[in-house]
């Protein structure tokens, strides 16, 4: 017997706001959010298109960045999504996103600190919020979250609140953001 | 690479292209009992879990990309469903050694059991064994304290359903008052790590 209608599956439970970390203007007339896991080399594929369509979109796309780390399948998965998180807590998410992206094969402990070296961040600092785990509450509110609307792999995107079911290429990503239906708040 | 879930759920339907309707067992039936190995030298009953709400995951077999990814969902979510008092276990067609591996290479923290002799048994009789193709469809069900069916949900084969249904189906489980061993030490968001 199917139960489908049961499932919340394709709704953002929690939808983009203050708590997250975003890119282009809040209030743009469409919004990408991304779940995804540092080490996940589909995730890394998806990284340099996310780039390209926002690019494309300029301050018509608000995008996104939610945690969510398969960290029994990725050892370095919940460390490289603290560390980004640290960097955030020092104005440098983004920078520190991008630079985990672009160094998928170097995810060890001693690689965060060298990247938080080279963006001039408080290395202490940050390596000490990693250690304590000072970011782990809100890594797992993103993936909670995550999991209440229907991820169920690494990347899954929203579009204005809606599970993007289809392929993430670029031509598709940005048909789909184009003729997505405006946010209903 | 950008297209992988849908190039998944097309290696799925050409490799398993039975089709037709799923005859699960509803909802309010009793949940037929069954004695399964865990691992080559243990059994796990699903008796043994009475007073507790119990999570079956059916699904077609070990090592197959959608498989790997739902299992490694749920092992992420375990503390959830674990807070929530109720017990996982997947179940394959796959053998107790495949599953010993499998679960290994997985780092999973929760029972694989082998519906392997006679093959898919305990699938048939929860009516999610896919008889033309010789695996078990992807299905979810969650049994309350008193063994009885509370929630059941047969995804596409391709498709991996998530945890958001199990999680919600808990919930209103607990709502209803089943007593949760678990739960009532721990509340679902002091579970979470």
């Amino acid at each position: 017997m199917k139960t489908e209608s049961t499932i919340p599956l394709s709704k953002l439970t929690l939808p983009v706001g203050k708590r997250d970390h975003i890119q282009g203007p809040i209030t743009a007339p469409k919004t990408l959010l991304e779940y995804g896991d540092y080490e996940c080399p589909f995730c890394g594929a998806a990284y340099g298109i996310v780039k390209a369509v926002q690019q494309t979109l300029g301050p018509e796309l608000c995008f996104a960045f939610r945690n969510f780390p398969l960290t029994n399948m990725h050892p370095h998965a919940e460390h490289s999504a603290e560390a980004a998180e640290a960097a955030g807590a020092q104005g440098k998410f983004w920078e520190m996103h991008d630079m985990l992206y672009e160094n998928q094969n170097a995810l060890e402990d001693e690689d965060l600190a060298r990247y938080a070296a080279e963006l001039g961040l408080d290395v202490p600092r940050l390596i000490r919020e990693v250690e304590t785990g000072a970011h782990k509450k809100r890594i797992r509110e993103d993936f909670m979250s995550g999991v209440r609307s229907g991820v169920n792999g690494t990347p899954t995107f929203f579009i204005n609140g809606v599970r993007h079911d289809g392929a993430y290429d670029y031509d598709i990503l940005l048909a789909a953001i184009i003729e997505a239906e405006p946010l209903r708040k | 690479m950008a297209n992988e879930t849908k190039n998944n759920e097309m290696k799925y339907s050409q490799m398993y292209p039975r089709s037709g309707r799923s005859t699960a067992l509803a909802p309010g039936t009793d949940a037929p009992d069954f004695s399964l190995r865990s691992t080559p030298d243990q059994s796990v009953s699903l008796r043994d879990f009475r007073g507790q709400p119990v999570v079956l995951a059916f699904y077609p077999a070990d090592w197959s990309p959608v498989c790997g990814d739902q299992m490694s969902l749920y092992n992420e979510v375990l503390p959830e469903f674990q807070g929530l008092g109720a017990e996982l276990m997947g179940i394959s067609v796959d053998g107790a050694w495949c599953h010993a591996a499998f679960c290994r290479d997985r780092n999973l923290h929760f029972p694989l059991l082998a519906d392997f002799e006679p093959k898919g048994e305990v699938a048939r009789r929860y009516g999610v064994y896919r008889q033309g193709d010789g695996v078990n469809e992807r299905a979810l069900f969650v049994i309350d304290a008193d063994g009885k069916i509370f929630w059941s949900y047969v995804s596409p084969i391709g498709v991996n359903p998530g945890a958001g249904g199990v999680l919600s189906a808990l919930e209103r489980l607990q709502e209803r008052g089943q007593p949760a061993k678990q739960a009532q030490q721990a509340k679902p968001e002091e579970a979470i790590k």
